[in-house]
């Protein structure tokens, strides 16, 4: 609601909510922020790239609560990779442009079942075969572009007429496109194997030995600390980064400026000259080959697509992940993400926690009431999410945006008659 | 069904010799059962308009799209279920013969027990979730993901809480054994369409709540203050409009009406008391109402028998399975073309 009306009395904040309101951008995680934001260009792939090392090498480490015991770790990583690029794929949509999209999961099931349709032997399109077109090796990385493309496509064909909406309808709509993008794949018997699906996706063939006819990514490769789970997390990790590079030269693009300026004000951007239609568009296209490449992982890695791994509940649980881990937020929505897979598997199977005996898998199975309860408690207490997004002067870049926010922490913080010198030693302590 | 059959026979027999194309068009099916068609679609059709009068209620009031309400449709349907149980009937596969008074009386019974779960329902979704937003002054968007998540919240309670707290009478992952009050037999046929005894009491009901829920927002002194907060909130307030009892009458009502339909529903397909069952029927009804123009009351009424009967007559055109495909492009068609639906979205100007 928009307006304020006087019958509803005035709550009034707790203390630590008006402290935090005195500092316009105060928050948890914003003296790294700080930090990070500060640091070279060079300097932070110095950091970052020994991160994604050790982020790489997590489910090789065997860390003692961290791993999964119900289910293989590597398959719970890789998991988590698929649902990351997904959240940085709708986070465009829905946390960068603001465009509710209830529908994404259809992206994500064209993108799985383009794969599938091309080089699944049940398929009438097969392309696989002899004397076809793809070698049976490398058709899932062939068929991987043409899934990207086709999605991007269908986000053209759903956008163009659908984001002339506004947002509640917007919402409901693609809800509505979701629903039949499941409905063709259950419904076209003979193109998507109706309800039988699709078996013998295409995959990579790598790392083909005497153990392993079938190479390291095939379902087969299911024992040892390097499965195949292990192997497509990697590949997944490759597209996150690929795609946050993607995304995060976008944002301080012109095109994600204009996004940031449909979001905050849709009427406002268009009066100032800001083309929405189009950049919304955009948005949906760029946000749907995401969900497409990711649907091409996953069809990969199961081998296998049927219609009810596309239905609604995994559009909205993509959508907890990315207003879970902040709207807005690259790497909010992956720690979203991470969540919103890792913790029903962590329940799963686990008989204590710290020597507390617990019921894994009853708490595993209650994870969409908890998520639920999540997102309600969520929304009426941190609306932003975990790591919100800050609204940063995105033209003039980092150093400024640094410099302004150091001297607004000073302002806040310091009391006044110190030497410049000493604030700034202080300032970086406390950084 | 006959022209259900009518479809599948000509599937069967034209598919293998004719071109094998992926979709049939039975245009000659639909000539062949126009008004039995028809009947049968307005049969849906008048329970989609009762739920989506829920919507377009609170649409109209709070600019809120409801995602939630259809689980207050899921937990009338239980609520009228648990209703029979307590009345001492038992699922069993045929129905009960109590002579039509006594199974007047025991459907009333049943729908007011709904009514009750639904409209209660409905008003605690209100407080616990929506109010301590609206304190807040939050974002459509945040309203709406609380939405989402309370109907995630409400099914799974049905799905795990539910038979526990019953002793697995009631709710878990399938769907209970229907209890059958009525037995539908066929009363008389308009147009060679036959109109079944539940249809009767569908279409019957259904009008007779259509009516009174129109006459209780244009005619009564409650329904002039949820015209008026509709129409402006503050200038209502300043009028002395208690906001938060409009908000709460108008949940009450949705909620009364969808525990109304849920009966109904359940008279229709006695096998759709399931966690899950409130889902697609929901947004259907949300269809509905953005169909008609949501935050009009006649328009959701409208756009109720129009869906019902339009996916009714895609159904036997394109294939059965095809049903819930025709009801959401028809939606994007009409929201497409006329982006306020088809009586345009004004709860408060909505007076004919």
């Amino acid at each position: 609601m928009s307006t304020t009306t006087p019958a509803t009395p005035p709550s009034l904040p707790p203390a630590g909510r008006t402290a935090t309101k005195d500092r316009p951008h105060g928050g948890v995680g914003d003296r790294f922020r700080l930090w990070w934001d500060a640091l070279a260009r060079p300097t932070q792939w110095l950091v970052g790239v020994p991160f994604l090392l050790f982020m790489a090498a997590v489910p090789l480490l065997n860390i003692p609560v961290l791993t999964t015991q119900g289910t293989d770790f590597g398959g719970v990583m890789a998991q988590f990779g698929m649902i990351a690029l997904i959240a940085i794929g709708l986070n465009v949509v829905v946390g960068q442009a603001g465009l509710l999209d209830l529908g994404y999961v259809g992206f994500y099931a064209i993108g799985a079942y383009t794969v599938a349709i091309l080089t699944s032997p049940d398929s009438p399109w097969n392309q696989t075969g002899d004397g076809m077109w793809l070698s049976r090796e490398w058709a899932w990385l062939a068929a991987l572009p043409v899934a990207v493309a086709i999605t991007a496509i269908s986000g053209l064909i759903l956008g163009s007429p659908t984001l002339r909406l506004r947002g509640d309808y917007l919402a409901i709509v693609t809800l509505g496109f979701g629903e039949i993008v499941r409905l063709l794949a259950d419904n076209l018997d003979e193109l998507t194997g109706g309800g039988q699906g699709l078996r013998g996706v295409a995959y990579p063939r790598a790392g083909v030995t005497e153990d392993l006819p079938s190479g390291v990514f095939s379902a087969g490769n299911a024992s040892g600390a390097v499965n195949s789970g292990v192997w497509w997390y990697w590949v997944s990790l490759v597209f996150i980064v690929v795609t946050l590079l993607f995304v995060g030269n976008l944002e301080r693009s012109r095109v994600g400026r204009a996004w940031v300026a449909i979001r905050e004000d849709e009427d406002a951007a268009e009066i100032m000259g800001v083309p929405t239609f189009r950049f919304k568009l955009w948005a949906f296209i760029i946000g749907a080959s995401i969900g497409g490449a990711a649907g091409a992982l996953y069809a990969g890695q199961v081998q296998f697509v049927i219609p009810t791994n596309f239905n609604i509940i995994n559009s909205v649980l993509f959508l907890c992940a990315v207003v879970l881990g902040g709207q807005g937020n690259k790497l909010g929505v992956i720690l979203g993400a991470f969540i919103v897979v890792y913790v029903p598997n962590f329940f799963l199977g686990r008989q204590t926690l710290f020597g507390i005996p617990i019921d894994g898998d009853e708490i595993a199975s209650y994870k969409y009431l908890f998520f639920g309860i999540a997102l309600v408690v969520l929304m009426i207490f941190r609306p932003q999410g975990i790591i919100p997004a800050r609204q940063k002067l995105l033209t003039y870049g980092r150093e400024l945006y640094v410099a302004a926010r150091r001297s607004a922490a000073r302002a806040a913080g310091r009391a006044p008659g110190r030497t410049e010198a000493a604030a700034t030693t202080s300032g970086k302590e406390s950084s | 069904m006959p022209a259900l059959a009518d479809a599948l026979l000509t599937s069967a027999t034209a598919g293998p010799l004719v071109h094998q194309s992926l979709i049939d068009f039975n245009i000659a099916g639909l000539g062949r059962n126009f008004w039995g068609l028809t009947v049968e679609g307005l049969t849906y059709g008048a329970i989609y308009a009762l739920v989506a009068v829920g919507y377009t209620l609170v649409y109209g009031v709070l600019r809120l799209i409801n995602f939630a309400h259809s689980e207050v449709f899921m937990l009338g349907m239980f609520g009228q279920y648990a209703t029979l149980m307590l009345l001492g009937f038992s699922p069993s596969g045929n129905a009960y013969d109590k002579g039509i008074l006594l199974t007047v009386l025991y459907l009333g019974i049943a729908m007011l027990g709904g009514m009750a779960v639904a409209g209660g329902a409905a008003v605690g979704l209100e407080r616990v979730a929506y109010r301590p937003l609206r304190r807040r002054n939050a974002p459509s968007l945040v309203f709406l993901i609380t939405a989402i998540g309370m109907s995630f919240v409400l099914q799974e309670f049905v799905h795990f809480v539910l038979p526990r707290l019953t002793g697995g009478t009631l709710g878990g992952v399938n769907a209970q054994q229907p209890i059958r009050l009525v037995q539908p037999e066929v009363q008389f046929s308009i147009f060679g369409a036959p109109v079944t005894n539940v249809t009767l009491v569908i279409i019957g009901s259904a009008l007779v709540l259509a009516v009174a829920v129109d006459l209780f927002v244009n005619r009564s002194p409650f329904g002039r203050g949820i015209r008026a907060v509709a129409q402006d909130p503050v200038t209502a307030t300043l009028m002395g409009v208690s906001r938060e009892r409009v908000i709460m009458l108008t949940f009450l009502i949705g909620g009364i009406l969808a525990g109304a339909a849920a009966l109904l529903y359940t008279l229709r397909v006695p096998n759709g008391i399931i966690y899950s069952g409130g889902f697609v029927l929901g947004i259907k009804a949300f269809s509905a109402a953005v169909l008609g123009g949501i935050g009009n009351l006649r328009g959701a009424l409208l756009g109720g028998l129009l869906l019902g009967v339009m996916e009714n007559y895609g159904q036997v055109v394109f294939g059965t399975e095809w049903r819930d495909v025709v009801a959401f492009v028809l939606l994007i068609v009409v929201l497409m073309f006329r982006p306020t639906g088809i009586l345009g979205e004004s709860l408060g100007r909505a007076r004919a």
